[in-house]
């Protein structure tokens, strides 16, 4: 079987050359030493430890790593809901403090706003920007087309199901042209069809849109079908692992998930996570256990 | 394409018709079927008018009275008058010793309660009788004096009490400011404030208002304060990572989200004030229902004032049940309502 010899280090020569461009573009969003403590009544929990990386400019960047390892923590960092205990986070260069509409989120649950019909939602950044109405619902209207989610347009949140909302959820972050999308877990709520719809259908609004993605996931095959790059993150504290670059070409389609080169990448992954000298564990999600890492952080 | 009727969620643990869980003959928050929905609620009504017509039809159920129909030789019977049976049985055993004429009469309740047929008479007959006394008020004039009561009460209440309220359950340290001392303020009762009231605003509308204000006031702004908290903060979050800053967080993202909450709030405060009405009426002068009931019980016309009060309870009802089918308009999105 090639995947014995085959290494997830060993690219084709166009992701190879992908890659390289894609590096020697700007870079968008560059997290340099962040750390993250939070006080839990005495003692203190270190979500994560001077944690450096860059994204480039159309980066589909993924962060993964065990439960509790402080993804969520990251991405509400990079988001500005919350503020980091140490190093800074830049986009474009420049130092961001609390939230801001060129930073978008898409969060796990759904979070649309139940009392906005689905344009309405889709237009509320816009409305909070002051863009007229006329203009606002005008560029509503065709991100829902580009989603084809058009007849949907005047129901209620409560009236569509898990992928629908994500979706529309995901444009209401793209109509506010943010320099980067974040996505904490965005279709871990979705059964596994769904998933892989929504999966093809956010490649397909990446490819079409300027945009850096930062994708937060536990789903290693998610990982490595949608990443440019795959960010490990260790747990308790939450470290750098190591930054794995996917060696699958693009466009990416579900033939690739019983590729080799998938099969060694997510090998590799699986290694870093389940099977790391860091924990040794079986468990594909172990229970983290809180106390311990409670006690271990006490002075 | 994905179906929109495909609903994501936790499934009720219960179906439908209620039987999801069989053998249990206690089922915990089963659902009803419209049908039975509205069999109970008309028995919930049925059910205390059935005790009150027993106890007024059925001669020997309660009847601690007898209604004198001739009083015979007893010189301080009245016909019509109700005496108790012990003081007939005595009169009776009386005139048998002395072999007068002895007086007769029926069984009957007290004169405070009034059969239900008598009530629903009055029902009609307190709305066309003229008022006996010359300050007196027709009972239709008496409910609106009353609604305006409520109404005014409400209203000044409320312009007072939902921004602060909101504002209290959006800010911390607005919260910190006001609630402790409305927390003090609302277990004093409103009625001491009665000839406070007067002495500042006079014997006509203006304390009355006031007692309602008091009453109402100060449990709205911790009420509506306490809702707001309730407002999901992924919402808030939702809408910083879109653009949306300082008050229009509050105006288009909390406020919308606890709307319908709010709303169900008002209408629980509405029913809140109705019970200050009598007690702010009879401060100053007397008005409104209340005057009507005071005036009906001097005459001892109890089924009237029975009338009265559940006119009172009639336009409470009444008003809620509007309001709930006007919320449900209102409020298309809100799951709880449906
Ligand atoms: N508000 C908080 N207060 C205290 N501790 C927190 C808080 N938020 C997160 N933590 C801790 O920080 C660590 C990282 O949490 P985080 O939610 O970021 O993990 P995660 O990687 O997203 O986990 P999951 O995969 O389960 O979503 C955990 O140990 C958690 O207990
Ligand atoms: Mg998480």
């Amino acid at each position: 079987m090639n995947a014995d010899t085959l290494s997830y280090l060993d690219q084709p020569p166009e992701v190879q050359a992908r890659l390289a461009r894609l590096k020697a573009r700007n870079v968008i969003v560059s997290v340099e030493g962040v750390s993250k403590r939070f006080a839990t009544g005495q003692s203190e929990v270190t979500a994560l430890e001077s944690l450096s990386f860059r994204t480039h400019q159309r980066e589909f960047l993924c962060v993964i790593g065990p439960s509790g390892c402080g993804k969520s923590t990251l991405a509400r960092i990079l988001a500005g809901l919350e503020p980091a205990s140490g190093g800074v986070v830049r986009l474009d260069g420049k130092p961001v403090q609390g939230p801001g509409r060129e930073r978008g989120m898409v969060f796990q649950g759904y979070t649309l706003f139940p009392w906005l019909s689905v344009r309405r939602n889709v237009m509320f950044g816009l409305r909070m920007a002051n863009i007229s109405k006329a203009e606002a619902q005008r560029q509503a209207d065709e991100w829902l087309a580009l989603v084809g989610l058009e007849k949907f347009a005047d129901a209620y949140p409560h009236q569509l199901s898990g992928g629908m909302k994500q979706r529309v959820a995901i444009i209401r972050a793209l109509v506010n042209r943010p320099r980067v999308l974040l996505m904490d877990e965005p279709f871990s709520a979705l059964d596994a069809q769904t998933r892989q719809r929504m999966q093809a259908y956010l490649l397909e609004i990446w490819r079409k849109v300027d945009i850096t993605i930062i994708f937060i996931t536990h789903d290693l095959d998610e990982a490595v079908f949608l990443a440019d790059r795959i960010l490990v993150l260790d747990a308790h504290p939450g470290r750098l692992r190591e930054m794995i670059e996917v060696p699958l070409p693009r466009p990416r389609d579900a033939a690739q998930l019983a590729s080799p080169a998938f099969a060694a990448t997510k090998a590799r992954l699986e290694a870093l996570i389940h099977g790391g000298e860091a924990h040794g564990e079986d468990d594909p999600y172990p229970a983290v256990p809180l106390l311990t890492s409670v006690s271990n952080e006490v002075e | 394409m994905l179906n929109a009727v495909e609903v994501v969620g936790a499934k009720p643990a219960l179906s439908e018709t209620g039987d999801a869980v069989p053998g249990q003959w206690f089922r915990v928050r089963a659902p009803l079927t419209r049908r039975v929905r509205i069999f109970l609620a008309i028995c919930s009504f049925l059910l205390p008018l059935a005790v009150w017509s027993a106890v007024s039809y059925v001669p020997f159920l309660w009847h601690p009275d007898v209604l004198i129909s001739d009083p015979g030789d007893v010189d301080y019977f009245l016909p019509g008058m109700r005496v108790t049976k012990a003081t007939f049985a005595s009169e009776i055993a009386n005139s048998k010793t002395n072999h007068t004429d002895p007086p007769q009469g029926t069984p009957c309740n007290p004169v405070y309660l009034p059969a239900p047929g008598d009530v629903l008479a009055a029902f009609y007959t307190s709305f066309t009788t003229p008022p006996q006394d010359q300050d007196g008020l027709w009972l239709h004039q008496s409910l609106w004096q009353s609604i305006q009561t409520i109404f005014w009460g409400f209203v000044v209440s409320s312009i007072i009490g939902v921004p602060l309220g909101i504002l209290c359950g959006a800010h911390s340290g607005i919260a910190r400011l006001v609630e402790p001392f409305v927390e003090f303020f609302r277990y004093l009762p409103a009625p001491a404030f009665g000839t406070l009231a007067v002495a500042v605003l006079g014997i006509y509308a203006g304390p009355k208002i006031a007692i309602i204000v008091i009453g109402t006031l100060f449990q709205q702004i911790l009420i509506i304060a306490n809702t707001t908290r309730k407002a999901d903060f992924a919402l808030v979050e939702a809408a910083l990572t879109l653009g949306t800053r300082n008050l229009r967080l509050l105006t288009s993202v909390i406020i919308p989200s606890v709307l319908p909450d709010l709303y169900r709030d008002q209408r629980i405060l509405l029913g809140w004030a109705w019970t200050y009405l009598i007690v702010a009426e009879l401060i100053g002068a007397t008005t409104g229902i209340s005057l009507f009931i005071t005036q009906q019980s001097r005459y001892q016309h109890y089924a009237n004032v029975y009338a009265a009060i559940a006119m009172i309870g009639i336009l409470g009802l009444g008003t809620d049940l509007v309001l709930a089918a006007l919320g449900r308009k209102l409020f298309p999105w809100d799951k709880a309502a449906a």
